[in-house]
């Protein structure tokens, strides 16, 4: 149980009166890599958003390392080591590069700092020539390793990534590929949103796929690859 | 107007604008990043004001009474955000401007039960009474010149802490995606609560420091919010250097403007702030 580092239990999530999440369980262990997979609009980025708390859940509980944190904060949901990307990016356009990543530098749970800003600058050496632009006068590739480096600043156990390389071009996806691999290897736990189904499962060890905010497959990574039925029936446009 | 003489006006208006300054950066970064019209910033300069009054009444000194005046102008914007404005983020502009109307209504019937409705001046410190002689007839008051010096090394301070301490990075990340920061660990509402404390502070600073050029009197809070709003307009809402650099020009406009135009010095500042939206209707200073 204590390798849980967040667990979803029976979520229940609405957008005003539309109800997107039926009863979603889901859970990530340490050192865990997950491929959350579902087509648009099926509850993906519900769930995550409410197992960070930004909005809450109508019934359910979310766990964060064996703690009830349904109606926590979501600061004190991420300083339990859980670091988000969302879909879009979130970058802060009106800081600096640099600023960027140092306003959200910290010490992780166990008060672990091997991700230092410096070694952040070595995973993302493109980053290191921009450090003084704006976030926003970034490429999209540029600004999804800046929200990856600025979440990896707060010495994450977990490290969530919505829609990790949309719009990306496939030059730039490999590039984002290579990180998350450099990431895993650290022991970092990642959930990972993703439209290319191939190069999500190959990275991954357990799949989970959501269908109308249910979840309707949980497994290993390699059967999902495998199952070209499965990606057509769930995944398929 | 001889040398002298325009020596004073200037030294005057940039002792007004930066006063000015202190009460619309406050606004200003409330508005910025919070996203709240607060009517009842210039209720804050008054309260200052009073507290000067009061406390140097109590202790004979207006250092300790701006001293004591400064912590307490701290503790009573973090009680009055955490009480009131925290509520009000999510809400619509007319609700704020109800609510912090209200407040103003609320400040001036406390100031009259608690001082009274009289007009009362507060003696400037004798270290600073003196004034420096000019030539054989004119002279400036070392106290303007000091609330000038002043409003210069808070200008500087706040520049540090928005422009290089993570306090001021967070904050104005917070003014751009409040959800994201949270995501990042960062208590935003703890953010946001020091941001306003520290709008209050400055607003309650700036009158505290006024107190004894301008006494102390009803009302005194309602012309500065107007003049403060003007100044935040012009500069462009949320810039904080947009603020400064209006205040002093809003400043230079109504010295100026009461000296060489005596008939329309009241009108000046609206037709400066009228034509500089004509030619930038975000204010000279974009967000930024």
């Amino acid at each position: 149980m204590s390798d849980v580092l967040l667990e979803a239990k029976e979520l229940h999530t609405y957008y005003g009166s539309s109800h997107i999440l039926h009863g979603v369980d889901f859970k990530i262990h340490r050192g865990e890599t997950l491929a959350l997979m579902g087509r648009n609009g099926m509850g993906k980025t519900t769930l995550i958003r409410s197992m960070m708390g930004l909005v809450r859940p109508r019934h359910g509980r979310v766990m964060v390392r064996g703690d009830d944190m349904t109606s926590a904060a979501t600061h004190r949901i991420a300083r339990q080591g859980i670091a988000y990307v969302p879909e879009g990016r979130g970058i802060f356009p009106n800081l600096s590069v640099k600023e960027n990543l140092l306003m959200s530098a910290r010490a992780g749970v166990d008060g672990q700092c091997n991700w230092t800003y410096e070694r952040v600058l070595e995973t993302f050496p493109r980053l290191s020539e921009r450090l003084t632009n704006g976030g926003g006068q970034l490429s999209g590739g540029e600004q999804q390793m800046l929200t990856i480096g600025r979440a990896l600043m707060t010495n994450p156990d977990l490290l969530i990534l919505d829609e990790a390389t949309e719009g990306l071009a496939p030059l730039i996806a490999r590039e984002i590929w290579r990180i998350v691999r450099e990431i895993r290897k650290s022991g970092i736990a990642t959930v990972i949103v993703d439209k290319n189904h191939a190069a999500v499962t190959s990275i991954t060890d357990r799949s989970v796929i959501i269908v109308k905010g249910q979840v309707v497959f949980d497994g290993d990574s390699e059967i999902v690859r495998k199952d070209q039925e499965l990606i057509q029936k769930h995944l398929g446009v | 107007m001889d040398f002298y003489s325009f020596l004073i006006q200037v030294l005057n208006s940039v002792q007004y604008g930066l006063l000015l300054f202190l009460v619309a950066s406050g606004l200003t970064l409330v508005f910025g990043i919070m996203g709240i019209i607060n009517l009842a910033h210039g209720a804050f300069y008054m309260v200052g004001a009073y507290m000067a009054f009061a406390l140097s009444s109590l202790t004979g000194n207006l250092f300790t009474a701006i001293l004591l005046g400064i912590p307490l102008s701290l503790v009573f914007g973090a009680f009055l955000e955490w009480a009131l404005f925290s509520h009000l983020y999510k809400r619509d502009h007319l609700e704020q401007v109800l609510l912090t109307y209200g407040l103003i209504l609320i400040f001036e019937e406390l100031r009259s039960l608690l001082v009274d409705d009289e007009v009362h001046g507060v003696a400037i410190p004798d270290v600073f009474s003196a004034s420096i002689a000019l030539n054989d007839t004119l002279s400036y008051p070392v106290y303007r010149l000091v609330i000038s010096a002043v409003c210069i090394v808070l200008a500087i301070g706040l520049y540090f802490l928005i422009q290089r301490t993570r306090l001021g990075m967070m904050i104005r990340a917070g003014s751009h995606d409040r959800d994201m920061v949270q995501s990042l660990g960062i208590n935003i509402n703890l953010i946001y609560r020091t941001v306003f404390a520290l709008g209050v502070t400055l607003a309650a600073f700036a009158g505290m420091l006024a107190a004894p050029i301008s006494s102390v009197f009803p009302g005194m809070g309602g012309g500065v919010l107007i003049i403060s709003f003007v100044i935040v307009v012009i500069g462009g809402i949320g810039s904080v250097w947009g603020a400064l650099f209006a205040a002093l020009l809003v400043g230079f406009a109504d010295t100026f403007g009461k000296v060489l135009l005596p008939d329309f010095a009241g009108a000046i500042v609206y037709v400066l702030m009228a034509a500089v939206l004509l030619w930038r209707p975000e204010g000279i200073f974009k967000k930024g």
